[in-house]
């Protein structure tokens, strides 16, 4: 779409299509490289990167000691009962490998589809999906209820003479989400190769150069090398997409395989999928603004990548919303009591508040995303991944709750109101999610600089006027 | 294993992928084969120039996801109809349906693995040390803004006088010689 209300003398307007540069005009390999490798190697650290960094650091205390008491007490310190036997543990824990999708779509999905502006928010939209990933893995184990027994859910020969039981829906969870954390983690170190490389050959530090060097494995840039890390990272994209796909649909099965009014549907799958993607690319947005902001990155973060990633939630927001209306359509056409029910209690029950919070967040106030004065706007595109982050884990109170609360015997329902605890490990989640972050900016290169070069315009090879005969053949 | 010692090789430094890519389709014409391009980001033509057009990456990568599939449906299979036979909802033991899930999972994780590890062992990588490093302008660009070629003295047609008059004839920026 041309930007036919941006100012024609404006650098960061391409001339020749009217969009808005992916990297602004005037860069060299040496000045992105620098760029980059600068907030790494420089000894100064920022004090806002202390100050964050030990707020957060401050917010996993409040984690370890939630988890230590939990370990202490038990699940019962939860809210968990029941009915509502899953309560926050997997309300949060849908809530954070959603989020942690999002990174994988922009890694691997965009990267097959050629998108080139997604090199530069790629690196540390994948590191967010590591952490995301780390946070959500927490919550099922700790609601074993032993959870140093959390290993008996992996098939191995054991004194008890047991194995698991693979018709299960949330025996497969074990292993989606096993994969996806491997996968992430291969495919996130295999793409920084180079760029440790690049910062080995900078750092003026011992430390940093036999660091660096170590992760680096010897990278040396050797051309022959380049066309098998491109196969390979080609490979990891094209298995990280059925991957990405697979894991939410399995997570989405652990519900509509049970016999429960509000979870038995079809429609699951693809709209938790959908959902996952809405979320993280509203987590990407609240990481990306301040950052840009706080480093300086503006050249490289540009409004183009704002705007691409509004339109992504824009869409994947209308996807949702369809998925709503087909629960809507499906529970009045289905003609089935229970599920006619469910949707009346979903709406005007007890908890219907938080129906129309999800509503709000998630379908109502998105939709301002059509006007490009606001897909620009910096300010608003924040508050607004805030907006879309809270509908989304509404979305799983709602999935999770109102459908537990209140099932086909009045005489078994019940309430659900969640205790200082549950919030201290969520809270917690959020905390150390952000120590992670805060850790990798500053440690590791937040932007791929071997993928930036490759963007400007000099880097393409341009025809000899005297061509010489094809070599190799 | 002694350490070879003496010349490794020529290198010569270039300001743009063009200049390397002309200088080195211009090696390859003139007949050397042992040589290596070294660029801060994958440059295709390079590769091409020096004669390199196929990897085996997505072969092993084919074989470990046929290898993870293999494994886990074979695993579930001989875990539930011999192992640990369990009657759930009076499902047959071999219900292969719900073992496609873990299957195509570990299809996905051994592929990628695969895919991951085996393009490091085929580069040869880990491998800390390696004698282009030792060129003194190497460090400070290969991996940042300039571009590399290295014709290797172990070339039959390699010949040090003539070898550097070749490659400062592609106008470099510099040529410099480089010791194990």
């Amino acid at each position: 779409m041309a930007t036919k209300d941006a100012p024609v003398n404006n650098p960061m307007v391409d001339p020749a299509t009217g969009e808005y540069r992916v990297i602004a005009p005037g860069h060299t390999f040496k000045s992105v490289t620098e760029k980059v490798s600068r907030i790494v190697l420089t000894s100064h650290t920022p004090l806002g990167w202390w100050f964050g960094f030990l707020l957060a650091g401050g917010i996993c205390g409040v984690l370890l000691t939630a988890v230590t008491w939990l370990f202490l007490k038990g699940v019962g310190i939860w809210a968990i009962t029941i009915p509502v036997a899953w309560g926050f543990a997997i309300i949060n824990f849908v809530w954070w490998i959603g989020i942690g999708h999002a990174g994988t779509l922009i890694s691997a999905i965009l990267l097959l589809f050629k998108q080139g502006w997604r090199n530069s928010i790629n690196r540390f939209a994948e590191a967010m999906t590591i952490f995301a990933v780390v946070c959500a893995g927490m919550f099922p184990v700790l609601h074993l209820g032993r959870p140093w027994l959390g290993y008996w859910l992996f098939p191995y020969p054991n004194s008890m003479n047991y194995w698991p039981q693979f018709r299960s829906p949330l025996m497969w969870d074990v292993f989606a989400v096993s994969t996806y954390a491997t996968i992430s983690v291969v495919f996130w170190y295999v793409g920084m190769i180079p760029d440790l490389g690049t910062l080995r050959d900078r750092s003026t530090s011992k430390l940093g150069q036999f660091t660096y060097g170590l992760l680096a494995v010897g990278w040396r840039g050797s051309v022959r090398h380049w066309v098998r890390y491109e196969t390979a990272s080609l490979l990891l994209a094209g298995l990280a997409t059925p991957l990405v796909l697979s894991v939410h649909s399995v997570i989405s099965l652990d519900f509509s395989v049970a016999l429960m009014p509000g979870w038995h549907t079809t429609i699951f799958p693809p709209y938790f999928v959908a959902g996952a993607i809405y979320s993280g690319f509203a987590m990407v947005l609240t990481l990306a603004i301040p950052i840009r902001k706080f480093y300086h990155l503006e050249d490289l973060i540009t409004i183009r990548h704002i705007d691409n990633m509004a339109k992504v939630m824009l869409a994947t927001g209308l996807i949702v919303a369809y998925g709503y209306s087909t629960e809507i359509f499906m529970s009045w056409y289905s003609a089935s009591h229970w599920e006619y029910f469910m949707m009346w209690n979903r709406m005007f029950g007890p908890m219907g508040w938080s129906y129309w919070v999800l509503i709000t967040c998630n379908i109502a106030l998105p939709q301002l995303m059509w006007l490009r004065k606001f897909r620009v706007n910096v300010g608003l595109m924040f508050l607004m991944s805030l907006i879309v982050n809270t509908g989304m884990w509404f979305e799983r109170f709602v999935i999770v709750v109102t459908s537990l609360t209140r099932d086909y015997l009045p005489s078994s329902w019940g309430t659900y109101r969640a205790t200082r605890w549950d919030y201290a490990t969520f809270l917690g989640t959020l905390g150390l999610f952000t120590f992670l972050f805060f850790l990798f900016i500053r440690l590791l290169p937040m932007i791929p600089m071997s993928e930036l070069r490759m963007m400007l315009p000099q880097a393409r090879v341009r025809e000899q006027a005297e061509s010489l005969p094809e070599a190799g053949d | 294993m002694p350490l070879p010692e003496g010349l490794y090789g020529l290198m010569a430094e270039f300001d743009g992928p063009t200049q390397l890519v002309h200088a080195a389709k211009a090696a390859h014409h003139a007949g050397y084969r042992r040589m290596d391009c070294y660029t801060p980001y994958p440059v295709e033509e390079a590769a091409e120039a020096i004669g390199f057009h196929r990897d085996e990456v997505s072969l092993v990568c084919l074989i470990g996801g046929l290898l993870g599939l293999a494994a886990m449906f074979g695993l579930e299979t001989w875990v539930a109809v011999w192992a640990y036979p369990l009657n759930i909802a009076g499902r047959p033991y071999f219900s292969w349906p719900a073992f496609l899930v873990p299957a195509y999972e570990w299809t996905i994780l051994w592929a990628g693995l695969s895919a991951a590890f085996g393009m490091l062992a085929l580069c040869g990588l880990p491998k800390p040390y390696h004698p282009v490093f030792n060129a003194p302008n190497f460090r400070n660009g290969a991996t940042s803004d300039k571009f590399f070629l290295c014709l290797e003295s172990t070339d039959p047609k390699f010949e040090a006088a003539e070898t550097r008059s070749f490659l400062e004839a592609q106008s470099p920026l510099s040529v410099v010689e480089v010791e194990y």
